[in-house]
């Protein structure tokens, strides 16, 4: 048990360490957000809207930038305007920086950017950490320092600001994105006054002397010739060379201030070690571990941690390596293809070879993407220098049987120490299991004399993620920069019992472990429905199991479905990591800490939460036999796909670590049409069809945004094999009389928004809350509407020149997005799922970075699919900001293969015969019956080819199908569009060619957690603009319409479906560029996703989101180009305003500032929608005022 | 002439003064209905739902996705520094209070006791003159007995009167059994005033959508004898003073309410429908007509046609229905 007493240090985690001292440091922060480093902006963000002061009593100037690009320029205007300044980033914004690096460096400027090291982009993108991104900037002149913790974040990134000062040269100062940026851990903070005496005054001044002033004006940024170039740049040599020493020097002071101690290459290990390794990152504390535990068994190793990478001082290398050192290792987070070696290895050989000690030294490659990097993996490496022949390049952490180059790793060495309590916790990201956990380790490392340490793995879905928190807590600072192993956790819990099925969680459980399980079954029953497999592993490692029907206690005690109180109480009620009572008391100590002073009903509701916990958690009773008739369920269906079985399976078991480097195809190209194998299963309701009532309009599948409900539409015949529920009911518009219609749910795939209820328009006439599909319980209809759902798939698609192509006649078509992993109710889905029914088979997409990327493209499945032949979206991520070009160029390349098909049409002509290839030329109906026409034209062509014997026809085969025109679409949301990618997509409208832009307009960046982008309306709360944003949304659509040719359209389906598919064909149909900018409702908005279409009505009814089309093509038929297609405002916009926690934030603030907000805000629509009226009606200019209804 | 009423613990110039509605919500209505004459402004009510449900959902979805996604640690900004309560009321309270001379009430909506109430002691330090208590709660479960809700009721007034030490005026709606009994409590509770009535939302059908639409008409004359009935029952038989609201549209309407037992007649709907200057003549009428019929004062007239004090106390009881009914006679096949 785990004593208390007073220390005064906090727990953080290593963005948080770094920001605190940046932001003290600086006067200007510029930052764009970017995972893992967002959260450093937010914080500078916030601590300035407090009125947080620097070191000089003033608080920084804080401005988010529309690109990295844009806030490394901005930083080096505020460097040369004499400020101190600083930013935050990582991975691909890094890259953006690259140029202004250059010119920081090249002017010898004082700052520090602080970089959460992330992957980059290359076969695919992955936000996690490693050090490609640092690696890519070693050549800018950047000084690059480094932290392997949370405490070293924090120390390192103030021995970078001081050392800045002192060399004049920039620092970069990074750490492991994720693995340090996330990890929460207790640490000793860094009080002002000594980070004060760190700073140079005198130096701080001399920067201020040498900003541009016109009081004594100097030039910068001269150009210079082959005469003087070359030796100007030589000048700033001696900066370099005496960089390494007064960082040194600064250590050392912080040394004398802090009692914390850095070398510039840290040795530790046996004085007399033979075996070395060198490396950098959070890497180098499980090395620590693994040299400790090495040497305790009398091993000779050694490990030396690099803080300063650049400048390289080879001096203080060759001094750190012990001169009984005979072999080295040297670990590299980065890869770098067809290099003679990763950098630090070339570095140290060089320095090395250049001091004629002539050690063998071998390089590897660890820990891309965060990949685990353990003790036993550090083990490896020292066996390998031990080897009779070691591998000279290598990689360790992975099975690479390809080119062999992956070291063996023994799974069973660890350096786990027994008075560390390891806890490993399973849940859900929306059930608070996370933000409870970083509670606990608040409390035990801010109230007792223990350390703590957390890192939270999630996987990348938006709905129903999954988090597994890892906690230690012990008494010294804690090294494992690594996830608790299998057989290792004193303590398991599992927050969701739906879990059960799918992961193996009790795996983590060492012998005699506690069992935390939410389930809503009493004891007994629990443990009967428990499949035998966990029962098993209870009986066999002596587990004790508790239980807890956690959503219960929560419901009871007002706390609606979040159950983190309760399952932080249970904690601490049976872990025994502190006294029950004790901990009981920090609980509420805490809640009231952060609920006081938002009221005490908050307060008391957690308290009762906390109250009511202990009365309903049971310790089940374990027989000595497991009992369960239940197996855990296979993951994947047997009637999957060989990859799927072979990979995808894999990863959906949570062990796609262990899959080898044969598994993958080599280029990151990937099958769609997988996701329909992952059936998540996490909807508690679902729709329930009442046919007899259904009027058969086909909204409710429109409007899921996971394709989960569908219409089909299809012969009595069919019907033979239906299962015995299978409902179905006759088709009632003449179109295809005789025919049956269906509407199906897929119970595993809903994920229980109930988006498709809230539209549907068919109410019973006695009842009117019962409609023709309502929300019932899922459990009892699971296993029925599962089959009834394959049965169902298994029907024939519509025949689809035979369809109206109305909202109605759209659902008949095969959505080719499918079950992806949105949020929940998500507002942008639909809008894709619509086109891929519309134009699916023959579309390319190019899709930004974003939401739309990661529900879109992020593994282990993949939610693109395709139709019965084949034939479906061609998607690709190229990056955040150049998507419009990258589209572009998708269109350039298409069009130059259609060119190329149909100069061989005409080379060929008479060999195919000249009546095909005029019609295949000729053909200009794009519409279903024309496409389907050109189709079949093709597939004659196809046989015709076959039989002509000559290479021309081989190049036709290869190019036939692009002779069905083909669409592509550019899709992203309002970050890209608005901000980071604006000047692409600006210019792409710009070129005339025929590319379709949809941008999924949620008016803030999702993905990275709200911040605000140019969208933002007026008025409302985002980060960045928290008092609520005092500029209006910019006009995207009407600067789009300045180049006259640009067809542009506004459109939200949940207000006016219709005007929704209208925009979309004809935009698709438009032979130039089309932009379209489509309202989607989001969790960022801060209300119940479950009234998005709602909200999207009063959007368009109070004029805050105007409908129209704006059709170049009219002007030739003498009508004015733009089309209103929403009425004029009916109420006011607060009716829309107030229904959302974005703007209602702002009113509880500052109603005053509201007020003022919401004016400014309606005589902006006032303005827009009069001057749209007149664009409409071709009238001359007004007064500004909208036309009112007569 | 002396029009001068004691209300609620408050000296009132005389007894029309603006009912709670929107008037108060903004300054420089509130400074013209002051210029217009109004003894008082009651503020727009703060309601318990609005109190713990805007705060609660307004937490709750920003905490909903907190540490819920790999990248997005939080979707808003940090919520500890805002005032997530009502805060603008306080505000606005003050502000009330500072440009305005005449007395301002604050008003509280809520009918079950719990951490809302604290607000009624946030709205004295704000600086409200006086407190209206406004219970409008409708009884749908058929498990709740009257027993049940009355109790509610006057624990409800008890937890309020604990936390505020200015006068508290409860705000009744009509449909009680026994009302002059839980006025009785009420007034032992601690109530110093009685508001009779309010009105509220009532549901609309919109039949061609099958769904409800909220209404709230504005009052007109007609409704005044519903208060003038319980005016004088209630008159004498409580030491809480008596206020009229609902119905009040002329001069007429209010001499009507002051005889009957209101020491303080309150305005909406007239105000809302005419504007502000209607309260102005309302007010001159009022005080001409005292000046016509000779009253001395105000308080001469106060209560004069209660049931204690009128000629006829059987009128306001129920024999008085049997015997309106009875008067109607039919002419030739049409109620006369």
């Amino acid at each position: 048990m785990i004593s208390t007493s007073a220390r005064p240090k906090v727990t953080l985690d290593g963005n948080e360490a770094a920001a605190s001292i940046a932001y003290r440091c600086s006067q200007v922060i510029a930052i764009y957000p970017i995972t893992p480093s967002s959260t450093m902006g937010e914080l500078a963000d916030e601590w300035a809207s407090r009125n947080r002061p620097n070191l000089w009593s003033s608080v920084p100037a804080i401005m988010e930038m529309q690109s990295e690009g844009g806030a490394a320029g901005t930083c080096h205007g505020a460097l040369q305007a004499g400020a101190l300044s600083t930013t935050f980033t990582a991975s691909q914004g890094l890259l953006l920086m690259i140029p202004s690096m250059y010119k920081i460096a090249g002017e010898l400027t004082p700052f520090v950017m602080h970089v959460s090291a992330r992957t980059l982009a290359s076969h695919a993108l992955s936000i996690f950490g490693d050090h490609q991104d640092v690696m890519a900037t070693r050549q800018t002149g950047f000084a690059l320092l480094n932290s392997t913790s949370v405490q070293e974040a924090h120390d390192m990134a103030a021995i970078a600001h001081a050392a800045t000062l002192r060399t004049r040269i920039p620092f970069l100062h990074f750490f492991d994105g994720f693995r340090t940026s996330h990890e929460v851990a207790k640490i000793e903070m860094i009080d002002d006054q000594t980070l004060l005496a760190m700073l140079d005054q005198s130096a701080v001044e001399d920067h201020r002397r040498r900003a541009l002033n016109p009081e004594h004006p100097v030039l910068r940024g001269s150009a210079q010739n082959p005469d003087t170039f070359f030796q100007a740049r030589e000048a700033c040599n001696v900066f370099y060379d005496r960089c390494p020493t007064i960082v040194q020097q600064e250590m050392d002071r912080f040394a004398g201030l802090t009692g914390r101690s850095y070398r510039l290459f840290d040795y530790v290990g046996a004085p007399d070690a033979q075996r070395v390794i060198i490396m950098m990152g959070s890497g180098a504390d499980a090395a620590q571990e693994a040299v400790e535990a090495l040497n305790a068994q009398g091993q000779k190793v050694g490990l030396i941690k690099v803080r300063l990478y650049r400048p390289f001082d080879t001096t203080a290398l060759l001094q750190a390596i012990p001169t009984s050192c005979t072999h080295i290792a040297v670990l590299d987070r980065t890869k770098e293809p067809g290099a003679g070696g990763e950098p630090l290895y070339l570095d140290v050989v060089s320095a090395l070879f250049e001091a004629g000690r002539q050690i063998p030294t071998i390089g590897g490659r660890y820990g891309l993407s965060s990949k685990e990097f353990t003790p036993a993996m550090v083990k490896a490496v020292y066996d390998q220098m031990h080897a009779q022949q070691p591998q000279r390049r290598f990689t360790v952490g992975i099975n690479d049987d390809v080119t062999g180059l992956s070291l063996k790793v023994d799974p069973g060495f660890t350096t786990e120490a027994d008075d560390v309590f390891r806890a490993v916790f399973f849940g859900l990201g929306a059930d608070g299991t996370v933000g409870a956990n970083k509670n606990t380790i608040k409390i035990i490392g801010e109230e007792t004399d223990n350390y703590a340490q957390g890192y939270f793995v999630y996987d990348s879905k938006k709905s129903g993620a999954i988090t597994i928190s890892h906690l230690r807590f012990g008494p010294r600072p804690i090294r494992s920069s690594y996830l608790i192993a299998e057989g290792q956790a004193n303590f398991v819990a599992i927050h969701q019992s739906t879990f059960l099925d799918k992961y193996e969680m009790l795996s983590y459980a060492g012998n005699g472990a506690t069992v935390l399980l939410n389930t809503p079954f009493a004891p007994q029953q629990a443990w009967d429905e428990l499949p035998v497999e966990l029962q098993q592993q209870i009986i066999e490692k002596k587990l004790r199991l508790f239980v807890i029907d956690a959503l219960k206690v929560a419901r009871d005690s007002g706390m609606r479905g979040r159950i983190n109180t309760v399952m932080q109480t249970c904690f601490f009620a049976i872990s025994g990591v502190l006294r029950r009572d004790e901990a009981i008391g920090q609980i509420k100590k805490s809640i009231e800490k952060t609920y006081g002073r938002k009221g005490q009903e908050v307060v008391q509701r957690n308290f009762a939460a906390v109250d009511q916990t202990l009365a309903h958690l049971h310790q089940v009773e374990i027989p000595s036999v497991a009992t369960s008739a239940r197996r855990m369920p296979p993951l994947i269906s047997d009637n999957a796909p060989d990859f799927v079985k072979r990979i995808s399976a894999v990863m959906l078991a949570g062990k796609g670590d262990l899959l080898p480097v044969s598994a993958f195809p080599v280029d990151g190209t990937w099958p769609t049409a997988t996701s329909q194998w992952e059936k998540r299963n996490l909807a508690d309701q679902i729709p329930a069809w009442d046919k007899e009532l259904c009027i058969q309009c086909n909204k409710c599948a429109m409007v899921c945004p996971h394709a989960a409900i569908r219409a089909k539409v299809y012969d009595p015949s069919e019907l033979a094999d239906a299962p015995a529920t299978f409902a179905h009911v006759p088709y009632k518009a003449p179109d295809l009389r005789g025919s049956i219609y269906t509407l199906q749910v897929s119970p595993l795939d809903c994920t229980g928004c109930s988006l498709c209820v809230d539209v549907c328009p068919a109410k019973d006439k006695a009842q009117p809350k019962h409609k023709a599909i309502n929300m019932v319980d899922q459990l009892p209809l699971r296993q029925q509407e599962s089959e009834n759902y394959d049965f169902f798939l298994k029907l024939p698609e519509v025949d689809r020149t035979r369809i109206r192509l109305d909202i109605k006649g759209s659902q008949f078509f095969q959505p080719l997005f499918e079950y992806s992993g949105a949020c929940s109710g998500c507002g942008e889905t639909p809008y894709i799922k619509l086109l891929t029914q519309l134009f699916g088979d023959r579309m390319l997409i190019a899709n930004a970075t974003g939401c739309s990327s990661i529900y879109g493209g992020n593994l282990p499945t993949t939610p693109y699919c395709q139709t019965p032949e084949g034939r479906g979206p061609a998607w690709a991520n190229s990056l955040f900001e150049d998507n419009a070009e990258f589209g572009l160029g998708m269109r350039l390349g298409v069009d130059a293969l259609t060119d190329e098909a149909r100069r061989l049409l005409v080379s060929l002509a008479e060999p195919i015969g000249q009546t095909l290839v005029d019609e295949l030329l000729t053909h200009q109906d794009w519409e279903e019956a024309g496409i389907a026409q050109q189709r079949s034209r093709v597939e004659q062509l196809r046989s015709r080819l076959a039989a002509i014997d000559a290479p021309l026809a081989r190049r036709l085969e290869l190019l036939a199908d692009y002779l069905v025109r083909k669409t592509v679409w550019i899709l992203g949301g309002d970050g890209w569009a608005y901000d980071i990618g604006f000047g692409g997509l600006d210019h792409v409208l710009s070129t005339g060619q025929d590319v379709n832009i949809l941008v999924m307009d949620t008016e803030v960046y999702s993905n990275t957690g709200g911040q605000a982008s140019k969208a933002t309306p007026i008025g409302a709360a985002a980060k960045f603009a928290a008092l609520g944003k005092s500029s209006g949304k910019k006009d995207l659509g009407l600067m789009a319409m300045s180049y006259g040719n640009v067809y542009v359209a506004k459109i939200a389906f949940g207000a006016k479906d219709a005007q929704t598919l209208k925009a979309l064909r004809e935009a698709e149909s438009y032979p130039g560029p089309s932009l379209i900018i489509a309202y989607s409702h989001c969790i960022a908005h801060g209300y119940d996703l479950a009234a998005g279409l709602n909200q999207q009505k009063l959007a368009v009814d109070t004029g805050y989101w105007p409908l129209y089309r704006y059709d170049p093509r009219l002007t030739e038929q003498n009508k004015p180009a733009m089309q209103l297609d929403s009425s004029l405002p009916k109420g006011d916009l607060t009716e829309y305003m107030r229904n959302e926690t974005r703007f209602r934030m702002v009113e509880q603030m500052d109603k005053q500032r509201y007020d003022v907000l919401v004016g400014k805000a309606r005589q902006q629509i006032d303005e827009r929608i009069a001057l749209y009226q007149r664009m409409a009606s071709g009238e001359p200019p007004t007064d500004g005022q909208p036309k009112t209804k007569e | 002439m002396d029009l001068s009423t004691t209300y609620c613990g408050l000296k009132l110039k005389h007894p029309l003064v603006v009912g709670a509605s929107p008037v108060a919500a903004d300054l420089e209505t509130a400074q013209r209905a002051q210029d217009a004459g109004a003894a008082a402004i009651i503020m727009h009510s703060l309601f318990e739902e609005q109190l713990i449900g805007e705060r609660h959902a307004s937490i709750y979805h920003m905490e909903l996705y907190a540490n819920a996604h790999l990248e997005a640690h939080s979707y808003f900004p940090p919520v500890s520094d805002y005032r997530l309560g009502k805060h603008e009321y306080l505000d606005h309270i003050r502000k009330l209070k500072k440009n305005l001379s005449i007395p301002v009430i604050a008003s509280l909506n809520g009918t079950s006791p719990g951490g809302w109430t604290d607000w009624a002691g946030l709205m004295e330090q704000a600086g409200a003159d006086a407190l209206e208590l406004n219970v409008y709660y409708i009884a749908t479960d058929p498990q709740e007995t009257c027993w049940q809700l009355e109790d509610r009721i006057v624990e409800t007034a008890a937890s309020v009167r604990k936390v505020i030490k200015i006068p508290m005026a409860v705000k009744l709606s009509p449909f009680f059994g026994a009302l002059p009994h839980l006025v009785a409590r009420l007034d032992d509770a601690g109530a110093d005033s009685m508001v009779l009535f309010n009105r509220f939302y009532q549901p609309d059908i919109d039949i061609a959508e099958l769904e409800t639409r909220p209404t709230l008409r504005l009052s007109d004359s007609s409704e005044l004898l519903l208060r003038l009935r319980w005016l004088s029952i209630l008159f004498g038989q409580t030491h809480a003073t008596l206020a009229c609201s609902g119905g009040v549209h002329t001069h007429e309407d209010a001499i009507k309410a002051v005889m009957a037992g209101a020491s303080c007649v309150q305005m909406v709907s007239a105000i809302l429908r005419n504007g502000i200057r209607h309260l102005a003549e309302v007010v001159r009428e009022f005080e001409n007509w005292l000046i016509q019929k000779e009253y001395r004062s105000l308080k001469q007239m106060l209560g004069s046609m209660s049931q204690s004090h009128c000629p006829d106390p059987q009128a306001f009881e129920r024999a008085n229905y049997m015997r309106t009914l009875h008067s109607w006679r039919v002419q030739g096949g049409v109620v006369v």
